[in-house]
């Protein structure tokens, strides 16, 4: 068997492949994180308990309704977005033009409320969910054996990453959001129903996460407690990464991902605080950030 | 000191007769409290009364949200509790030293995250003591989800049995009074009159010549102090270091009873604290789930009243006319 | 017809947070006409702009546009009546370059001008439209911050201090592009300091002090009113 730095290779590839898994889940939610906070100014606490009604929601409508895998990958973050619509529209709409604490404290309010709700009813243990008929066994790329439904998720996310891209970059809608997220005012002036626009990113935001949920789904299991943990490293990929740059923010959360998986095959005991550790790393020595500029 | 002394003109400690005589019925009511009460709760109420009073120092008089401070506390509780089991510290001499362990942790936290403010600094709080949080779970001293159980009370300075209830009870009263008057010092000194100058106009603060970033760190670490001693005297008074005390989850809960009882106000943290508290306790009896409740207080309290109760209380007066009453 | 003012603005009180920074504004413009406001910095002519526009929202008073109030309503549908606002500081986004910067307002309202009729009007901008937005000099930033807001197809437009800190050439070319869009039959609202330039465009003059309007007098009388002008401005 070939080895790598005295580890063995399918390990080494394997770890990688669960990096870049992690990491399609940090590009993700960070891109959402950041699209959210770029025009609303609010760090989008619950965005992991959207990411987790996404998975429930996929749970959800097959348990009680059958729907399979594929319509709930619409069906998820289409739910999830309305709810996060009724939220901005009623609670979060009061808190523009206040210290952005207030939305970050009141995201984490929604938070705990979400997942002490889920926990109440659903009990805290995870719950499986199988990938769909299509996307199981495993594929032979020649150096190592890949589960299909995990090379999807890669693929999906990276797709689900440069489809948000383009619609910030190259899209009316997008231009108006890149304008707004400047001088929101001006945009405003111009006649653009800015308010509706603060709406419509929010619920497409919370849509993103609850995407990455569904997906999520068949890999880890699922469980009212899978968003927030997972939040605190997405803050910390934000972090490293500057809000800046929506590319930024895809870019470092790969990256990231790939240096934890790596971490795992190393030095084991710190793969969970590798991100962490990172992100002290640039603080020190950049503290904008790796994409960002100084506010 | 320009910037200083208008908040000295404004903020000077007032220590009208009223508050005198407030603060002396208050103290006689903690006194008498344990014979209405049970201490333990009580002493529940002062350990985390204190920890939202340290809290309070950063977020109320520097204008900084830590997302971490469970790192402090929770740290703390685990400092003590080695030290007095495994060393076989004396009890004070083991809270001491959970607070200095607690204030070494928020001079490397607070050297990182002060290099950014507002909802970033919060962010990396929340990071940094996650990151305390998985080191806790994986070191040995700590063990893992077990925590650290069966610390002895001991002996206060090798004199007072500590295993007497009403004298953990008063020993506890006495760490919470000392650290209630270290805050209202602080916040009242030069030091502190410069913090609430860097909070209203940082760049001004700058300009004046004020290294504002050793400030900044300086208030952190004694806030981390501070939790680290409410943190070590919540371990020897429950007789445990658990993971609990450390997560994420935590440091919510001391923004909750600050956020509730109202930041930037000297007794607010303690009604938030006291509140909280009583209501986990009845509700540990219920079906309802705790977190949820948690979460419908943090929403009403960032929708409807911001300043917290005591802070509203304080604004009314403040509207009504003197001599009114 | 040209009797019933256009824009009609009747005790407009408006409040900076707690200050009070108009106390009673009376406007008139009528269908057409350019009206320039003058006054010492202070005195509220920048507010009575964001006030009418609705950027700031803490007013009380009567705004209407062709007798329909404006009062209640958010500030994208005022824009969508057909007024567009250039703000003294231009606006002009550095994230996009200049055919971006252009091609961002929508057609909000009927008659907005198409791009090439505004490469037309301003065709120093077509030579830079692919330049980036804060690569602009001073004067390039403000014709194109005035070529922006005739996309959306405002008839009436407000603008702050079009000349504040250009070159004589540079505001000549500016008010020829005013002088042009009369023609066209579009109403402007003007706050301006430059004497000269406004007489050149100015049919009516409103003197304000303290928040309020306290002087009106037809564009031909302005030289004739020097003296009391420089008492009141301070110039």
């Amino acid at each position: 068997m070939s080895t790598i730095f005295g580890i063995p290779a399918p390990a080494l590839y394997g770890q990688i492949l669960i990096g870049l898994i992690n990491g399609s889940f940090y590009a993700m939610l960070s891109l959402g994180l950041a699209v959210i906070f770029g025009l609303l100014r609010v760090i989008n606490f619950a965005h992991g308990a959207q990411y987790m009604l996404g998975a429930f929601a996929a749970y959800l409508l097959l348990t009680y309704a059958g729907i399979g895998y594929w319509p709930s990958l619409f069906l998820a973050p289409l739910l999830v977005g309305a709810v996060a619509i009724v939220i901005e529209r009623f609670m979060l709409r009061r808190l523009y033009g206040l210290d952005p604490l207030y939305g970050l404290l009141l995201t984490f309010g929604l938070a705990l409320i979400f997942e002490g709700a889920f926990r109440h009813w659903f009990g805290a243990a995870g719950k499986p969910y199988a990938p769909p008929a299509q996307l199981t066994g495993a594929m032979n790329l020649g150096f190592m054996f890949m589960p299909i439904y995990r090379g999807w998720v890669v693929v999906a996310s990276l797709f689900v990453c440069i489809g948000t891209w383009l619609l910030i970059e190259k899209t009316r809608l997008g231009a108006y959001l890149r304008a707004a997220t400047e001088n929101a005012t001006l945009v405003q002036a111009f006649g653009v129903n800015v308010p509706l626009l603060l709406t419509l990113t929010y619920g497409l935001g919370a849509a993103l996460a609850a995407l990455a949920g569904v997906l999520a789904a068949p890999i880890y299991q699922v469980s009212p407690l899978m968003g927030t943990n997972l939040i605190i490293i997405v803050f910390a990929v934000v972090v490293v990464g500057g809000m800046g740059s929506i590319l930024g923010a895809i870019v470092t959360g790969y990256v990231l991902g790939v240096l934890e998986g790596l971490t795992k095959v190393f030095y084991p005991e710190a793969s969970s605080i590798v991100i962490f550790v990172i992100m002290a790393i640039v603080l020190l020595v950049r503290p904008a950030g790796l994409f960002g500029r100084e506010e | 000191m320009a910037v200083g002394t208008q908040y000295l003109a404004e903020q000077q400690p007032k220590l009208s007769t009223t508050s005198l005589v407030l603060g002396a019925i208050a103290i006689a009511a903690l006194i008498a409290a344990p014979f209405f009460f049970y201490p333990v709760f009580l002493m529940s109420i002062l350990c985390f009364a204190l920890f939202a009073c340290a809290f309070n120092l950063l977020i109320g008089y520097v204008g900084l949200l830590s997302f971490g401070h469970a790192a402090f506390f929770g740290g703390a509780a685990y400092y003590t509790a080695h030290a007095v089991k495994v060393w076989g510290l004396e009890p004070l001499t083991g809270i001491l030293f959970g607070a200095a362990g607690a204030a070494a942790m928020g001079l490397i936290i607070g050297f990182i995250a002060i290099r950014r403010q507002g909802i970033y600094f919060a962010m990396i709080t929340l990071a940094l003591s996650q990151m305390f949080a998985f080191i806790c779970l994986q070191v040995p001293f700590t063990h893992g989800e077990d925590g650290i159980q069966g610390v002895p009370r001991g002996h206060l300075l090798g004199i007072i049995d500590l295993n007497q209830p009403l004298s953990m009870y008063y020993v506890t009263l006495a760490i919470f009074l000392f650290g209630v008057f270290a805050v209202w010092r602080i916040v009242n000194s030069p030091f502190g009159n410069i913090l609430k100058a860097i909070r209203e106009n940082e760049r001004r603060a700058v300009s004046l010549g004020y290294r504002v970033d050793r400030y900044k760190l300086g208030a952190f670490v004694m806030s981390a102090a501070l939790a680290g001693l409410a943190g070590g005297t919540k371990a020897i008074v429950f007789q445990f270091a658990t993971l609990t005390d450390v997560q994420w989850q935590m440091s919510g809960e001391v923004i909750l009873m600050t956020l509730l009882g109202g930041i930037g106000t000297m007794i607010g943290p303690i009604v938030g604290a006291g509140l909280v508290i009583a209501l986990q306790n009845y509700l540990a009896s219920s079906q309802f789930p705790v977190t949820v409740l948690i979460g419908i207080i943090f929403v009403i309290c960032v929708l409807l009243f911001r300043r917290g109760i005591v802070g509203e209380i304080l604004e009314l007066m403040k509207r009504k006319p003197k001599g009114n009453v | 017809m040209s009797n019933q003012p256009l824009l009609e603005v009747r005790g407009l009180n408006a409040w900076y947070g707690e200050s009070h920074v108009l106390h009673g504004v009376d406007l008139d413009i009528r269908e057409g006409e350019t009206v320039t406001l003058l006054g010492r910095n202070g005195a509220g002519k920048t507010t009575t702009l964001r006030a009418i526009m609705g950027i700031l929202r803490r007013r009380q008073g009567t705004i209407r546009l062709r007798g329909k109030d404006l009062l209640g309503l958010p500030l994208h549908k005022v824009a969508q009546e057909g007024i567009g606002y250039v703000p003294e500081e231009r606006g002009i986004f550095a994230s996009l370059n200049v055919a971006e910067n252009l091609m961002l307002p929508p057609n909000v309202s009927q008659g907005g001008m198409s791009i090439d009729e505004i490469y037309t009007l301003f065709p120093n901008l077509h030579e830079r439209r692919s330049s980036q937005g804060t690569k602009l000099s001073g004067g390039e930033q403000q014709m194109l911050a005035i070529a922006r807001i005739l996309r959306t197809g405002a008839r009436t437009i407000l603008l702050d201090e079009p000349t504040e800190g250009l070159a004589p050439v540079i505001i000549q070319r500016i008010g020829d592009v005013l002088v042009e869009l009369k023609k066209r039959g579009m109403t402007i609202l003007l706050v301006e300091q430059n004497f000269r330039f406004a007489k050149k465009v100015a049919d009516r003059f409103y003197l304000m002090e303290d928040g309020r309007m306290v002087n009106s007098f037809p564009g031909h009388e302005l030289d004739a009113r020097m003296d009391e002008l420089h008492e009141v401005l301070g110039v």
